[in-house]
């Protein structure tokens, strides 16, 4: 006998929190910067995932409008992030998150 | 009921691919999760209705981020694998993260059920029977035009930024020709041959004069033997 249950918008929230908390924990333990990278990224895609449900909640646009700010502001940041991890790793390979003070002047 | 199978698939890519992103020792494993969760994200757009902006998701995200992650760790050969058993800052660091994890989704949830998961304000004009597309275009180039066009001169900072800090600069010394070796080698070979020649004509001649600057020409050899004879 299998109930049903209805998806209501509070699972997606749920989901944008719990994937947001990992990408926090993610970027607070690892020490690789490509990895603390991508860990920024999975907070940016909750956040996304809540702009989208709290759209559809309200029934406005200004949510979908703002996913396309935030990919923009993520491309940016990735190609900017990855410049300097690419000068960071050329002068020191195997670099840490501890070591971007070598890029110092 | 589909809505519910859908979200238990993708809500699980979802977790699963942030959790390999985080526990990943090797970071093109890490690179590989993060696609995961990417695609999840993408299919819960589609089961709200908001199908241009997963497609967007797939594209740029998957399709450009990632690759472009995968690309610097290929570049600069950081595939390695990180051991995650030593913690380096020690202390209970990792503890203390989790912590702070934890705090941040309760606050969240917490939050969340103080609304009573409702979310209450302004109602907009999204219309269901209309493509998400259409309105999203029209927001976005009619109310949200002024930061639209930000966005742009953002994109533009970002890439002479990254031009600025990825350039090597390289000092004159260092600027590599690949033809130059090649090029010095046929110049010392053909001076070498020169001389050898001058060399002997001037042994054939016996006794000509070293300012002697006629052309060699190939008829010349047969008089300066009858001279010698």
């Amino acid at each position: 006998m299998i109930t049903a249950v209805e998806v209501t918008p509070a699972w997606y929230l749920i989901l944008g929190a719990a994937i947001f908390s990992i990408g926090t924990f993610g970027l607070l333990i690892r020490r690789n910067p490509l990895v603390m990278f991508m860990c920024v990224e999975l907070m940016l895609n909750a956040v996304t995932l809540t702009f989208v449900t709290f759209s559809r909640m309200v029934r406005d646009t200004g949510g979908l409008s703002i996913v396309v700010f935030v990919l923009v502001v993520a491309a940016a940041e990735v190609v900017v992030g990855l410049a300097i991890i690419v000068a960071l790793l050329r002068k020191r390979p195997g670099a840490t998150a501890d070591d971007i003070a070598i890029l110092e002047g | 009921m589909i809505e519910l199978v859908v979200f238990a698939i993708a809500g699980a890519a979802c977790v699963a691919g942030a959790i390999g992103v985080v526990a990943s020792s090797n970071p093109v494993h890490a690179a590989l999760s993060l696609v995961g969760t990417l695609f999840g994200i993408a299919v819960l757009f589609v089961a709200q209705e908001a199908n241009f902006l997963a497609a967007v998701q797939v594209i740029v995200y998957a399709g450009a981020i990632v690759v472009l992650f995968l690309f610097v760790i290929m570049l600069l050969g950081v595939d390695r694998t990180d051991n995650l058993r030593v913690e380096p800052l020690g202390g209970g660091q990792r503890v203390t993260a989790a912590v702070v994890a934890l705090g941040v989704l309760g606050l969240v949830l917490t939050t969340l059920a103080s609304t009573g998961w409702e979310a209450t304000g302004v109602v907009g004009e999204l219309d269901e029977t209309v493509p998400d597309i259409n309105q999203l275009g029209e927001a976005l180039f009619t109310r949200y035009l002024y930061a639209f066009e930000i966005t742009s001169v953002l994109l533009v900072i970002a890439v002479v930024g990254a031009v600025l800090l990825a350039r090597r600069v390289r000092r004159e010394e260092e600027i590599v020709d690949p033809g130059q070796a090649e090029r010095q080698a046929e110049i010392t070979e053909r001076i070498a041959e020169a001389e050898a020649r001058a060399a002997h004509t001037d042994g054939a001649r016996n006794g000509a004069t070293a300012d002697d600057t006629e052309p060699e020409t190939a008829g010349e050899p047969a008089p300066v033997q009858e001279v010698g004879s």
